[in-house]
């Protein structure tokens, strides 16, 4: 380590810039992860089309991880746990707006579509 | 207050105004920031993933998408992510002539990637399915297009921190400029790993 980089302060704060055998490592896992659902889907994928998403979505996911890892070299220790928590405290807060948005809007779409059923209708209003 | 109390004080609170070096806390600001733009990808997906099937009887998905196209568009950011890297490794050798020509490939990568996105815009617009088509068209747009958006501006960085580093040198201001544009960058490359997925990829299936 250089002189004119320990006095940056940056190693203070639990950072570390990787190395080349670990971005190397990760770009090899993100070429693997990327590839495998890129192949899947263009072969056409599985015969239940709901097994093919769940896949897909499961190789983003942890692709997702690996660059969390390798690129953007996330840990618990880095500015005593704030990057760690703040990431954690987005996540939950992404899950919560898009499964809501999702299940909300969905159930709006089959519920309030114009052929709904109008003797049903009629049965509320009495 | 006597002073025995402000001493007793002292050994338990510190009282003093605490120095911090300058930009210590630069790095986990700019994360938090990060993650505020992460919400915003997230209401733009939550848009996509409700309107991604309004097709207005216009064309879907299998009509426009290009898989080998997105494939290609997908290696150009990641392969300007380990660039990114190794520009930081090169930095942290103290390497300035390395870490200028690591940018300036990243750079090409970028631009190859925005050249890429502008072409299957342009081709979509041209064949009549442009943002005003259906609300799938929209949210498409606005969605894939903001990420494009936010690669045109990190780009715009790219080239004022190698102006920079050009003039100063690798000073401990412009560390922290690196540090802070590559987290942009990687975390670009994990909004794309969400686009490629929902958009493209769910959409051919």
């Amino acid at each position: 380590m250089s002189a004119e980089h320990a006095h940056a302060h940056h190693d203070d704060h639990g950072h570390d810039h990787g190395s080349y055998a670990s971005y190397l490592k990760g770009f090899l896992l993100s070429v693997i992860l990327t590839a495998i659902p890129f192949g899947l889907v263009m072969a056409g994928g599985f015969e239940s089309r709901a097994l093919t998403a769940v896949t897909v979505i499961g190789f983003a996911v942890v692709q997702i991880l690996v660059h969390m890892v390798y690129f953007l070299h996330m840990n618990g220790r880095q500015e005593e746990g704030w990057t760690m928590l703040s990431t954690i405290f987005t996540v939950v807060v992404v899950v919560i707006l898009l499964a809501g948005s999702l299940w909300v809007m969905y159930h709006m779409n089959t519920n309030m579509m114009p052929q709904m059923d109008h003797e049903l209708m009629q049965g509320f209003g009495s | 207050m006597s002073h025995a109390t402000t001493d007793t004080m002292r050994q338990y609170w510190e009282l003093e105004p605490h120095h911090h070096p300058e930009g210590a806390s630069t790095s986990l600001g700019f994360w938090v920031y990060l993650m505020s733009d992460c919400l915003m990808f997230a209401v733009l997906f939550a848009v996509y993933g409700v309107l991604g099937t309004s097709f207005a009887a216009g064309p879907g998905p299998k009509d426009l998408f290009d898989l080998e196209l997105v494939a290609v568009n997908t290696a150009m950011l990641l392969l300007s992510s380990i660039t990114f890297g190794f520009a930081m490794l090169a930095m942290g050798k103290g390497d300035q002539r390395g870490t200028l020509r690591w940018l300036a490939v990243t750079l090409f990568f970028g631009l190859c990637f925005l050249g890429i996105e502008l072409y299957e815009f342009h081709h979509l617009i041209h064949i009549g399915a442009g943002p005003q088509r259906s609300g799938f068209l929209s949210a498409f747009f606005t969605l894939v297009g903001t990420h494009g958006l936010h690669v045109t501006f990190g780009s715009i960085w790219l080239v004022t921190l190698m102006v920079q580093i050009t003039r100063t040198g690798l000073i401990p201001a412009n560390q922290r400029r690196m540090v802070c544009l590559s987290m942009f960058w990687h975390f670009l490359d994990v909004i794309w790993i969400g686009v490629f997925t929902f958009v493209y990829l769910l959409g051919m299936i």
